[in-house]
Order: structure tokens, then C-alpha cells, then sequence
């Protein structure tokens, strides 16, 4: 298994490690639960360096950016980012990614840990001479710090990681340095909090996170593994690759239309998306009887009607939650659906989504 | 680690509380820790019959589902109604509070089948743990 630059750090705060699309991550250090409420309440802190990192360079830079890609990469300023995905022919996910506008002709696109290859070969293959492409994923380390203590802990760190202001709105981010090696802090996450992401060459990833960790713990900050990722961004229904979004689902029936742009010019899976008609939507399931999981098939007036993505306890809700694609016919709110548990068929029922969203103070 | 010496203990990480033809059921502090936050707990009914090694129930963490296996052919007598409204009492409390079914003893000779304290804690280091 592959480690990332943190693997030391985790190992003394004696986290429980597990295999995660070939690295050995985290998932815990206290607790999920614990780790979860802390970034709810206060801040965790997670490390992401497993994700990959590719770059995009040269004038064909926003061409290609523009090609490989769904939403509209032409509105993002240099120090904007947004949400997107890559997609086949087909309009099906390849990946969904978040591309950041370094600079006019100079893109990075950060991308799922399990698909980095797989994503790399894809948009290398689909560029012109006129753009350079590159897979830097082993020159940057990740962390998110996510939570609504967030910002006050960057602040007290302050300058050795803060040379100027910190990025202030949702999808902006700022170049710094760390010791004169470049830093990246983008304010983005995966948690549904407020909070922000940081990429630093891997060299510096230790000091930063004990900075922040030393800045943090007065105010609650908790180290925070991969089963509380999981549980934060299920609750803030974000999609995670091989559960929700696959190179068997479109955008449309995943709920994001609104990174699609097809106002755009051709991209790769447009003329399909323009056609599509979905048979089945992505909902929101408050189940009960045990963690409806992955692939348990769901049922409504004796025929099966769709399956469980994602499955888990929430936290928050203190009771189980999961999404899960359905017939259109029974994608609803109100919709009383049974879920095959392990042999036995439970109740449940189409909510709203998502579960959570936080209170914009 | 907690390790009773009044218990005997299984592979699958079982005690027994033993009392006359009677016995009480419930998973170990090294279970319960293994799983992590226990949030939901599936039970039998009073009155079912379990061989031993047969899935009896379940546990279930927010990472993890596991089967519980009886210790012990029995038959369900009382089943701990509060592990299953708060499972979490499975974490806090696996000897006491955290007891799961309630049985009778179908073959009380069963028991010297399962390992004591000591050879439960020499069971798990072998285990690495």
C-alpha cells in the first residue's frame, strides 16, 4: 500500500488504518461519531493527500479544460475553482473533480484518489500540442480543515502559513508560500461545513498539520479519518465515485444538472446529455432496521424499484440515512419504499435533500 | 482490556454468565472496541432456539455489520430491550448493562467447550492483538 506524507503523523496519534484505493489511510483516530460532531461543532482536521492532483499548461490550456470537461470552465477567474466532472461520450462519469484556474493558461484539476491513472490517461489522450498535461499528484499533499472553527484557527496560526488574506468566498483560493514552497489554500471541502483545503508539497505536510493541530486543540480541533469523511459528506449529500456517480450514471439522474453547461461549446458527452432522458433519479432515504448499504435493493408495491448507493448513520440525525437511485415513479418526497436488509424487508421513506446543510450565520 | 474471570468466552468474541441451567450472553470489551460506535443491534425473539455457533443476532457500527454467534445451544428466555434502544450501551457497559439474551442452557456440558479469562486473553494476543 502506497502512504502518503502524513502516514508517521497518523501513526502516533494511533488512528486505525485501512486500505483505501491502494493507501493506507486513516479511518479513525477517537471515534466516527466523535470525529464527525467535532467537525459539526468545532474542526477536524483530515488528511486527503491520497487524492491526485493533474495539471493543465500551455495556451490550449482552457480549450482542452473546456473539452474534457461538463461545467464552464471559461467564467472561473485565477484564484477561482469549481465543481465538475469528466465525462464519456456517453455523458457518464469518468470522474467528478474540482478544476482551479491558476492562471490564464494554467489549470489543476484535483481528482479522486481511485481514478487518478485512469483520469490522467484520459484527458492526456484527448489534448492538443497546444497543452501540456501532467500528473503532479506526487508533489502535493492535502488537508482539509473543515468546521465552523475553521477560519479562527488559520487565523491563529496566521503567518507562517497566511502571508495575505485568507480565500473568502466559497470556491476561491490564494497562492502562498511555506517556507518559500508553494501553498494552496482553496476554501472548499467535502464536509458541508465552512472550512478549506490545503496543498503543500509533501515535505511540509508534518509541520502543517502540527500548526494547525497546535492552533486548533484549545478550540476543539480533532484529527479526523476517512469513516467521518464518509459520514460528513453522505449527511451534506455530496457524491463519492463508485457510489452515487459511475460510467454507468449521467449528471441528470445524480442531481447535478447544474454543473452541466449546455450553453457550452462541444464537450465531450454533450450531444448525449442533450438527448437524455432519465428512468431513475438519485434520492434521499431515511431508513431504519440497521445501515441500509450499498446495492440493497429497494422495493415499492412488490417490484423492485432501484438500489441503495450509500448507507450510513448520520450522526447528526442519530438514526440511518442513504441515497439510492429509483424509478422515476417513485422518486417523490413521501414515497414509503422497502429496503432489503440482509433478508428482511424494511420501511422506508423519500426524503428531501440534503439531510444536512449548515446555517449560513 | 476487561476480562472478567467469572465468564467464559468464545472465538467469536462471546461471553456466557453460567447459572445453574440458566445463562446470560453478551459480546466482549475487545468486540465491542473492534466495532467501534455500535449504533444499531438486531436481537431474537423470547423463545427461539439456537445450535451452538449459529447466528443469533447482529451488530452493527456505522463501518461494520457483524453476526453474533451463540456461545451455547440455548433457548431465548429475555432479550436486554435497552441495548436495542441505545445501542451505544453495548460500548459502555458489554459485561453489565450490555448483556444481550437472556437463555436457557439446552447442554450445560457445552460449557467447558469455551475458554476461561486467561485462556480468552492468551487467545487474542495469539490473534495479535
Amino acid at each position: 500500500m502506497k502512504q502518503t506524507p502524513l502516514y508517521e503523523t497518523h501513526k502516533k496519534l494511533g488512528a486505525r488504518m485501512v486500505d483505501f484505493a491502494g493507501w493506507e489511510m486513516p479511518v479513525l483516530y477517537t471515534g466516527v461519531i466523535a470525529e464527525h460532531l467535532a467537525v459539526r461543532n468545532q474542526a477536524g482536521l483530515f488528511d486527503v493527500s491520497h487524492m491526485g492532483e493533474l495539471e493543465i499548461i500551455g495556451p490550449g490550456a482552457l480549450a482542452l479544460v473546456q473539452k474534457v470537461t461538463c461545467n464552464d470552465a471559461s467564467r472561473l477567474t485565477p484564484g477561482a475553482c469549481q465543481y465538475s466532472a469528466l465525462l464519456t461520450p456517453e455523458g457518464t462519469f469518468v470522474d467528478d473533480i474540482i478544476v482551479y484556474r491558476k492562471g490564464a493558461d494554467h489549470f489543476l484539476i484535483c481528482v479522486n484518489a481511485s481514478n487518478g491513472d485512469k483520469d490522467f490517461e484520459w484527458v492526456k489522450g484527448h489534448a492538443s500540442t497546444h497543452a501540456r498535461v501532467e500528473n503532479n499528484s506526487d508533489y502535493y499533499a492535502l488537508m482539509a480543515l473543515q468546521g465552523p472553527k475553521a477560519k479562527e484557527i488559520l487565523n491563529a496560526v496566521g503567518a507562517p502559513l497566511l502571508a495575505g488574506p485568507l480565500p473568502e468566498k466559497p470556491f476561491t483560493f490564494v497562492e502562498t508560500t511555506f517556507e518559500k514552497r508553494p501553498l494552496l489554500i482553496s476554501r472548499t471541502g467535502y464536509t458541508g461545513e465552512d472550512g478549506v483545503e490545503i496543498y503543500t508539497s509533501p515535505a511540509d505536510a508534518p509541520a502543517i498539520w502540527n500548526l494547525l493541530m497546535e492552533a486548533g486543540k484549545p478550540l476543539g480541533l480533532l484529527p479526523c479519518g476517512l469513516g467521518a469523511r464518509d459520514t460528513l459528506r453522505l449527511e451534506a449529500c455530496y457524491p463519492l465515485y463508485g457510489h452515487e456517480i459511475d460510467d454507468h450514471t449521467n449528471p441528470f439522474e445524480a442531481g447535478l444538472n447544474w454543473i452541466v453547461k449546455l450553453s457550452k461549446e462541444d464537450f465531450i458527452g454533450k450531444e448525449a446529455l442533450s438527448k437524455i432522458r432519465s428512468e431513475r433519479k438519485l434520492v434521499g432515504l431515511q431508513t431504519e432496521g440497521g445501515i441500509a448499504r450499498q446495492g440493497y435493493q429497494l422495493f415499492a408495491q412488490q417490484q423492485a424499484v432501484g438500489f441503495v448507493t450509500s448507507g450510513t448513520h448520520s450522526p447528526l440525525l442519530d438514526r440511518p440515512i442513504a441515497l439510492g437511485y429509483v424509478k422515476n415513479d417513485f422518486s417523490e418526497v413521501g414515497t414509503k419504499i422497502q429496503v432489503d436488509i440482509r433478508g428482511k424487508k424494511r420501511e422506508a421513506i423519500v426524503v428531501s435533500l440534503p439531510f444536512y446543510k449548515k446555517k449560513n450565520i | 482490556m476487561i476480562l472478567p474471570e467469572d465468564l467464559r468466552y468464545s472465538k467469536e468474541h462471546e461471553w456466557v454468565k453460567a447459572d445453574g441451567k440458566q445463562a446470560t450472553i453478551g459480546i466482549t470489551d475487545y468486540a465491542q472496541d473492534r466495532l467501534g460506535e455500535i449504533v444499531f443491534v438486531e436481537l431474537p425473539g423470547e423463545g427461539e432456539e439456537f445450535g451452538k455457533e449459529e447466528t443469533f443476532g447482529v451488530v452493527e457500527s456505522v463501518k461494520s455489520v457483524n453476526d453474533i454467534y451463540a456461545p451455547v445451544s440455548c433457548r431465548v428466555l429475555e432479550i436486554n430491550d435497552p441495548v436495542v434502544e441505545t445501542p451505544e450501551l453495548l460500548n459502555e457497559d458489554p459485561y453489565t448493562e450490555g448483556w444481550l439474551i437472556k437463555v436457557e442452557l439446552s447442554d450445560p456440558t457445552e460449557l467447558k467447550d469455551l475458554m476461561t479469562a486467561k485462556q480468552y486473553e492468551a487467545f487474542l494476543k495469539e490473534e495479535g492483538e
